[in-house]
């Protein structure tokens, strides 16, 4: 396993609702928890992931989606069993919609 | 036909989540312990595996048809459902909870092969713990339903766990066993048991097996909706009956029968002739109402 930590500067959500998880800790899956951070310009990542090895494709993954969403004043946390980067980008997505309330 | 597909959510191929949100009457759902106020597994850690927020398991409290109802549901998808220690003390809190507050019923969504073996003894402990809660539970008057129709369907501990139960619902896709098809073929050899024979698997521990066995209470379509529509019809013709020696004697005596008429049969279809159905090679296309229809007809 390995443990991966990043920040990110992204425009501030809209909306913030309760915590916010999609996905299962499944075979080729991730589970995603969106919560509320300190830092309205910014998100924060922290991911535990089966896979070692993939902290610079995890790093260009969160930093494209961070750049295109807005997803500043949250902190997620991700448990990770082997997800493609398109999952991975599927799966933030689907989070940060049920953030703001549920509308994909 | 396709349109009525079409309609149909899949029990089998949603998450724990999915389930118990379409079970329960909408918006009733709230969880104990979400993931955001719970920390994985240590144990896995310690493996350097990465945990589940949940540890694969939801608890919660809802209604189905206006009742009051404690849910456990299991997540196949995280660790084939198994047991671990934060898992196992979830689902005991909250069993030990209805015994407290008595609900109209403890629904338990069990998707799991059992122990979590990278728990070792604290998960076996679990098992054993949920084993006693279960029973403490019922003997509360307090019904605990089994509902069973997930990919890891109830098998080693979970599968006595299920047997505990008042009363099982079971899909099609639904197993339920002790030990698991891999687990009989690696001891015993492959002229036992053929694991990778999926047809066999389900012939000797699939829902429809299960059903004509007697072993489940109902069988129902492999959809969310039929799994809540049953188990409100189960709850409403149920009364949860005070434990007795003459009923334990009974049921080691039903299961002494089953043992010296079946034992010595290889594969369901000889189960189901033995039984009394005339053609037992279309049990395994018969849908859902058809296999009820041909049940209740059996010579009993």
């Amino acid at each position: 396993m390995e443990t991966l930590e990043f920040r990110f500067n992204s425009k501030p959500v809209p909306r913030v609702a309760d915590p916010a998880l999609c996905g299962v800790v499944g075979s080729g899956n991730l589970e995603i928890l969106v919560k509320p951070g300190i830092e309205p310009e910014a998100c924060r990542v922290r991911i535990k992931t089966s896979a070692r090895g993939f902290g610079e494709t995890w790093r260009a993954v969160l930093d494209s989606f961070a750049s295109s969403h807005p997803a500043g004043g949250t902190v997620i946390a991700i448990n990770d069993m082997g997800a493609t980067p398109a999952v991975v980008t599927l799966r933030l997505a689907q989070a940060l919609a049920e953030y703001q309330g549920g509308a994909l | 036909m396709i349109a009525s597909l079409a309609a149909r959510h899949s029990w089998f191929e949603a998450t724990a989540r999915a389930r118990v949100a379409g079970l329960l009457d909408p918006g009733s759902f709230s969880e104990i312990l979400p993931p955001a106020e719970s920390s994985p597994s240590p144990h896995l850690a310690l493996l350097d595996l990465p945990g589940a927020f949940d540890d694969g398991v939801v608890v919660c409290y809802g209604q189905l048809e206006k009742k009051p109802i404690f849910a456990i549901a299991q997540e196949g998808q995280f660790m084939g459902g198994s047991v671990g220690e934060i898992h196992g003390a979830k689902i005991v809190g909250m069993l030990r909870r209805a015994v407290k507050e008595k609900p109209a019923a403890v629904l338990f969504l069990i998707d799991s092969g059992g122990v979590r073996l990278h728990e070792a003894n604290a998960g076996l402990i679990a098992i054993s713990e949920i084993m006693r809660a279960v029973l403490d539970v019922r003997a509360a008057g307090v019904p605990v339903i089994a509902l069973v129709g997930g990919s890891c369907g109830a098998f080693g501990g979970m599968g006595i766990v299920a047997k505990l139960c008042s009363a099982i619902l079971i899909s099609e896709e639904g197993r339920l066993a002790l030990s698991g098809p891999e687990v009989i073929e690696t001891v015993a050899g492959v002229e036992e048991f053929d694991s990778k024979d999926r047809a066999l698997v389900w012939r000797v521990t699939g829902g429809k097996h299960r059903y004509l066995m007697g072993d489940c209470a109902m069988l129902v379509d492999d959809d969310i909706a039929a799994f809540r529509s049953g188990a409100a019809e189960f709850l409403a013709g149920w009364s949860e009956p005070a434990p007795s020696v003459a009923h334990l004697r009974a049921g080691q005596q039903a299961l002494e029968n089953r043992l010296a008429a079946y034992a010595s049969y290889r594969d369901g279809l000889q189960v189901w002739a033995a039984l009394g159905i005339a053609e037992p090679e279309s049990v395994p296309l018969l849908d859902r109402d058809a296999l009820v229809a041909l049940k209740e007809g059996l010579p009993t």
